[in-house]
């Protein structure tokens, strides 16, 4: 590409031939005021702001809009010229006539002098940029949007004014409207800042999580853009090392490992089944996933405890055992949550004066230190009610100074039936095995239990071994454990799969099954019985072949041999055939 | 002298084998009339040893594992639970009585359950008296029969 010299306020600049004056003055550092350029879309000079003075050097000069005047050799740019700022103050001024409360106007109105626009002052929020048409069509591709009328009726509108089925909800133009005319209205009834809480990913391209390994972002090909309609690619422009390839795919690598440890943690119950607590229905009612998220100071709310209209609450009710110790859903005890809503409320306490309700069936403060800090949680005024929350409701406002929400129970304590008043309610939910544990289970040949925990090799004596050697477990996927549990056993089973990887070889019990090779007709009736994944099929020889590093001498496939071609080791057929003689005759 | 049964009881090391131990251990009394086969799983219990069994004079045949979902073999004795129904339509086909041939789940805790099964089996077994096989002759027509 040919390349043009340029001067912007006396700096010499070298740009590509057909580039706009804005990009070279951006490349500068020379800022010009604009409403409607957006990098990655075709200039469109409505808003008329980032006017500037162009000369030849010979005497002839123009005003300008930087943004979609190309560059030509020997153009002098200037942007600070009395004839500049008089036209970007009058074109200003007429777009305060039309919309004057929008605040990016009134800034620049500060910026200008401007006390009173000489045309007086319109009540419009929409200055006609046309940054959400264009980003619809040449970016999203979905062309949802478009001008409408002529003069001064011109405005932005859907086709009928009607709801777009062309629109797919990407909230691009929304993000792009310079004014706030354009806004996304709330789908799930749940506000952005509510909405942000979960800890899933908010856009189509983003990191899993902060702490996440490898720490680069993914892209979501469900949400985006680029994916669903082939357009917008933005996130490709932008990156400075060009790390986005929209085609790359997923790929499978074989790894050679002499031991295998699984960690794959657990899910959190979703309480919205449980009606009574009403998680979904008031904005209010939050988990204790999201009153984490909340109390994150990198998080969405930057820390602060706040009601969903973004005030602090006066009064939080703290509702234990969602999901856990409930016959209708997990028997078991989630084992973390009394300790974290102990904790929530000392956070509560420190940030905020509002009131906190703990309500517990037994609090189980079985840690060492536990106990000490929920004396210390007594200490500091917390409410701590002996009674599972019963039900949610809205309170209807009876008094103005107690929050809307009234959450019943039982103080079996002092036996009676009380309701509390409360702003925000925080439920903690259970802790439950995988949604795939089963699925990974088979793949590791790790038997499930009953709630969907992984099953260790013995429950006292081998906590981080599975029935299959060289396969460890560690964390959640064995049952719902605390940190300093998950780190103990993470521990172990680091060292156990060490213990392997140190010895280099692996001793072979002496009772195995084997397979005589003459014998076996191929049937291959035994290769799907054996959970261990034992036997495998010579395709080529037509037989069925026993890995004894593998074979955990169960006998089954021997039983089952109709050739009697497999022997149990130590276990054979002639040697029971015999006990059964000795014992009969 | 009443009746007494010779019972042949093939019990899975992990959960039966331990569970008869403890009973052991824990002095319970049990009728001696059970002997005793250690296998590793219920799973390995082949129908031939039960045949085998009766043919050499058992009067009934046990067949002990660990609970379904608490094999040490993670499905072995599902295995077990689906051979020995048929075992019992071969032993009918035989002129045994299928009730001699009993499944039972015995975890290593259940001392107390395993004595309760050899007890009331042997009972069983005694009421309902000696095995006997009948020999049947082969008669070639019937044979014929069959494959017509």
């Amino acid at each position: 590409m040919a390349k043009v010299n340029i001067k912007i306020d006396g700096h010499p600049i070298e740009v590509e031939k057909g580039s706009f004056i804005l990009e070279a003055a951006k490349a500068l550092g020379i800022s010009i005021p604009t409403l409607c350029y957006y990098p990655h879309m075709t200039p469109y000079a409505a808003c008329r702001i980032c006017a500037v003075e162009i000369r030849d050097g010979k005497g002839w000069s123009k005003i300008v809009t930087a943004c979609n005047y190309p560059v030509w050799d020997g153009m002098e740019v200037l942007t600070t010229t009395p004839r500049v700022l008089n036209a970007r103050r009058v074109n200003l001024e007429m777009l305060m006539s039309q919309c004057a409360p929008v605040p990016v106007l009134q800034e620049l109105a500060r910026e200008f002098g401007i006390d009173k626009p000489r045309w007086g002052t319109g009540e419009d929020t929409c200055i006609l940029c046309g940054l959400c048409v264009r980003i619809c069509d040449e970016v999203v591709g979905a062309h949802a949007l478009a001008f409408s009328d002529r003069g001064i009726h011109r405005r932005v509108a859907t086709p009928f004014d009607d709801t777009s089925s062309d629109c797919i909800l990407c909230g691009a133009c929304a993000s792009v409207c310079p004014t706030g005319h354009i806004t996304m209205e709330d789908i799930d009834q749940r506000t952005v800042i509510h909405r942000d809480l979960t800890l899933g990913p908010n856009a189509a391209i983003s990191l899993p999580f902060r702490q996440a390994v490898p720490n680069v972002p993914r892209i979501d090909p469900q949400r985006c853009i680029h994916f669903t309609t082939g357009g917008c690619g933005i996130c490709s422009q932008v990156c400075p090392k060009e790390c986005i390839h929209y085609d790359d795919v997923d790929t499978f690598e074989e790894i050679e490992a002499g031991a295998v440890i699984v960690a794959t943690g657990f899910d959190n119950f979703d309480p919205t089944p449980l009606k009574q607590y009403g998680y979904g229905r008031y904005a209010n009612v939050i988990t204790a996933e999201e009153f984490e998220r909340m109390n994150n100071a990198a998080g969405p709310t930057g820390g602060h405890v706040v009601l969903e209209n973004g005030q602090e609450p006066r009064s939080i009710a703290i509702i234990h055992c969602v999901g856990s110790r409930d016959e209708n859903h997990h028997s078991y005890c989630s084992r973390v949550c009394c300790m974290y809503a102990l904790k929530f409320a000392h956070l509560v306490k420190e940030k905020t004066n509002a009131e906190v309700y703990q309500l517990y069936i037994d609090l189980r403060s079985f840690g060492k230190g536990y106990e000490e800090f929920y004396q210390r949680i007594l200490d500091e005024g917390v409410n701590v009610i002996r009674g599972r929350g019963a039900e949610v409701i809205p309170s209807g406002n009876r008094r103005k100074d107690e929050g809307p929400l009234l959450v019943q129970c039982e103080d079996t304590l002092i036996g009676r039936f009380r309701e509390i008043p409360v702003d925000m309610v925080i439920l903690c939910t259970a802790l439950e095995a995988r949604r795939d544990a089963k699925e990974t289970g088979r793949k590791f040949n790790i038997s499930v239990g009953a709630d969907g925990w992984f099953i260790e090799a013995h429950p006292k004596l081998a906590p981080v071994s599975t029935s299959t050697d060289g396969i460890f477990l560690a964390g959640t996927c064995q049952g719902a454990k605390d940190i300093p549990d998950t780190v103990a056993q993470g521990g172990a089973a680091a060292a156990q799969a060490m213990k392997l990887l140190c010895l280099g070889e692996v001793l072979l019990d002496a009772a195995y099954a084997e397979i005589d090779e003459t014998y076996c007709s191929g049937c291959r009736l035994c290769n799907d019985l054996c959970a261990y994944s034992a036997l495998e099929f010579d395709e080529a020889k037509k037989v069925s072949r026993i890995n004894p590093a593998l074979c955990k001498a169960c006998g089954t496939c021997v039983a089952a041999c109709p050739a009697g071609a497999i022997t149990g080791r130590h276990f054979t057929d002639d040697q029971i055939y015999a006990q059964i003689e000795g014992m009969l005759t | 002298m009443s009746f007494e049964p010779k019972i042949i009881g093939f019990l899975c090391n992990w959960c039966s084998y331990t569970g008869a131990d403890l009973a052991g251990t824990a002095r319970m009394k049990y009728p001696a009339n059970l002997m005793s086969i250690r296998v590793m799983c219920s799973g390995r219990v082949d129908p031939g040893f039960v045949l085998d069994a009766f043919r050499r004079g058992a009067d009934g045949v046990l067949v002990c594992g660990c609970h379904p979902g608490d094999c040490h073999y993670v499905d072995g004795n599902h295995k077990c639970m689906r051979r020995m129904p048929l075992t019992r339509r071969i032993m009918k086909g035989m002129g045994i009585d299928p009730a001699r041939l009993r499944l039972e789940w015995v975890s290593a805790s259940e001392g107390a359950r395993f004595r309760e099964i050899v007890s009331e089996f042997t009972e069983q077994l005694r009421r309902m008296g000696p095995l006997e096989l009948k020999e049947i002759e082969f008669d070639p027509a019937l044979e014929g029969a069959h494959h017509a």
